[in-house]
């Protein structure tokens, strides 16, 4: 039988694979937009866990809520995404470097 | 299997909102091109007919009501908090109209995104359980992502949109890994309920506060306090400066909102705990806001510099809250002034900036009281307001957090915070100085200040306000008062 802890290690290591793509990734956007899926899939693995050791549903319930706006982020990140590419020709994150002070 | 019916007619201006945001859709889409202003004027007078429900709200519902299976509050704060945000996003809206109109931009998206924003945000402030905090902020968030990568052809534009989507997407994450660890630790999703639960051993305590920590780094993020600040000036200053009006003014009191029910109303026992981390957050949000905002030449960036500071004074209020009566209503006065007038004085650049040509530079300032002496004059109200100078509205707000830190035994941070008051001085002033007492830059024909009335009559309106709450506070103090009675 796999503990609750179990659980949670997973999620918490999905969620530093995730921070850790964010911040130190010098590469390409798209891999930020994953590492973004990767936080909100954590979160996921949280609410489940907690929500079938605890015999609660609600954690259950929020998951829904959780996935259903994560495709809506992902639709939203990907056209900016688009809308950048168009205008610079390029997804490299150190070319976004026209904003500085 | 019980099933209680949830009383809609408390959530009446949301419900009312959501059905005007699919109208206005609607219409924008079988409208011809040249009929987009009924767009326009639809969504303002949904703006409109829902401030004049939350007022009613405000004195028709003496006691708070939890329904909607207790996800749902309506009380005198988010009341309160509602009319401010209707109040703003009014203001937003008209300011809005003709910058984008000059742009390009996508007139009838722009206002029906605007409108769902503006939903997103009075549902963040009548949540009562991290599902309902979620969902508006989301829809909140959402929104504004679009908004701000609407100019297209704006290569600054779309970068900032990237830069608030990646940094908004990683502050949502952070904030829903707190919430799973306090559902984890206490069982429940509720505010009510987080906030009466008893007996929790030791382990869940300290998974509640493992929680508390994730959950104030994604709202610190959302706000842009130090050191969570670094989005901020680059968005603030790359996006649409209708859109930067917009951002930096209502959510912050959508924000605010939340973070009382998180902090305040649902975990009072690790009270201890998120005073400290707010403190430090406060100070250096204070020191750094003020102190970069010195070495900016753009406008735009300057004022995002400010907005960050302004946070951090804003965070004193909740600090000085559970020691002092007025600490609450002290900060509710501040944030929605400070948006009002953020709100102005963005509203000034938007309103000079013509087709392809933007006006933020500090020198493009240089002289303005003798090309456009009004708009100068409502210049020198935000500004004066900004810095806390009498008789604005920002004395007011800025004595009433220092009174309430004086009564919180926090009389060192009071200290403090008038210190960094001082050193942010300094640059409103100069700005003041710039457009007073310096020649008007050379080459820029006479046509760049000439401003539409309509966009005047907005500005002269936001200014007055400025001014004639400065003279009479008393009114407001007293609604944010009765707020935490």
């Amino acid at each position: 039988m796999v503990s609750l802890s179990e659980f949670l290690i997973v999620a918490a290591l999905l969620f530093g694979i995730g921070i850790a793509g964010i911040l130190i990734n010098r590469k390409n956007i798209i891999v930020v937009l994953m590492s973004i899926e990767l936080i909100l899939l954590a979160v996921n693995t949280n609410f489940i866990a907690f929500s079938y050791f605890l015999n609660n549903l609600a954690g259950q319930v929020f998951v829904f809520f959780i996935l259903t706006i994560a495709a809506a982020e992902a639709a939203i990140g990907l056209a900016i995404m688009v809308v950048l590419f168009r205008k610079r020709g390029t997804l490299e994150v150190q070319e976004l470097d026209l904003l500085k002070g | 299997m019980n099933f209680a019916m949830p009383i809609f007619s408390v959530a009446l201006p949301e419900i009312f909102m959501l059905c005007m945001i699919t109208l206005a859709l609607l219409t924008d889409v079988f409208l011809p091109a040249r009929l987009r202003l009924v767009t326009y004027i639809l969504v303002q007078a949904t703006v409109v007919i829902t401030f004049f429900m939350s007022i009613s709200q405000f004195f028709n519902y003496p006691s708070p009501i939890i329904t909607f299976s207790g996800n749902y509050i309506i009380d005198k704060l988010s009341m309160l908090l509602k009319i401010f945000v209707c109040l703003i996003s009014f203001f937003v809206f008209a300011y809005s109209r003709e910058y984008i109109q000059a742009r390009k931009i996508a007139f009838g998206e722009y206002y029906v995104l605007g409108l769902l924003a503006v939903l997103g945000m009075l549902i963040m402030c009548s949540a009562y359980s991290f599902l309902t905090i979620y969902l508006g902020l989301e829809l909140l968030s959402l929104a504004l992502y679009a908004m701000v990568a609407m100019q297209k052809d704006s290569s600054q534009a779309t970068e900032a949109a990237m830069k608030y989507f990646v940094m908004g997407a990683l502050a949502s994450g952070l904030l829903l890994y707190g919430i799973s660890m306090v559902y984890g630790a206490t069982g429940s999703i509720q505010i009510l309920e987080i906030a009466n639960r008893e007996g929790l051993s030791s382990t869940q305590q300290m998974v509640e506060l493992f929680g508390l920590v994730f959950i104030l780094v994604g709202l610190l993020f959302k706000f842009g306090a130090v050191p969570f600040h670094m989005w901020v000036p680059d968005v603030y200053q790359g996006a649409s400066t209708n859109m930067t009006l917009f951002i930096a003014s209502a959510p912050k009191i959508a924000a605010f909102g939340i973070t009382i029910r998180i902090l305040v109303e649902a975990m009072p026992n690790l009270q201890i705990q998120w005073e400290h981390v707010l403190i430090v957050v406060a100070v250096l949000s204070m020191f750094f806001g003020n102190l970069l905002a010195i070495a900016q030449t753009n406008l735009k960036r300057m004022l995002a510099y400010s907005s960050i500071a302004h946070i951090g004074y804003m965070l004193l209020g909740i600090i000085a809250g559970p020691n002092s009566a007025e600490g609450y209503s002290a900060a509710i006065f501040y944030v929605a002034t400070y948006t009002i007038v953020a709100a102005g004085a963005f509203a000034i650049i938007a309103i000079l900036s013509k087709k392809g040509l933007e006006f933020d530079q500090l020198n493009d300032y240089r002289g303005l009281n003798a090309r456009n002496p009004w708009l100068a004059f409502m210049m020198l109200l935000l500004m004066f307001s900004m810095a806390g100078i009498p008789p604005t509205v920002g004395f007011f707000a800025k004595l009433g957090l220092l009174e309430a830190l004086v009564e919180a035994h926090l009389v060192w941070l009071a200290a403090l915070a008038l210190l960094f008051a001082i050193v942010g001085a300094y640059y409103y002033l100069r700005m003041v100085m710039l457009m007073y007492f310096e020649e008007p830059a050379e080459g820029l024909d006479e046509s760049r200040f000439t401003v539409s009335p309509n966009m005047l009559a907005v500005t002269t309106v936001n200014g007055l306000f400025v001014l004639v709450f400065g003279l009479f506070p008393s009114s407001l103090i007293d609604m944010c008062r009765v707020s935490f009675a």
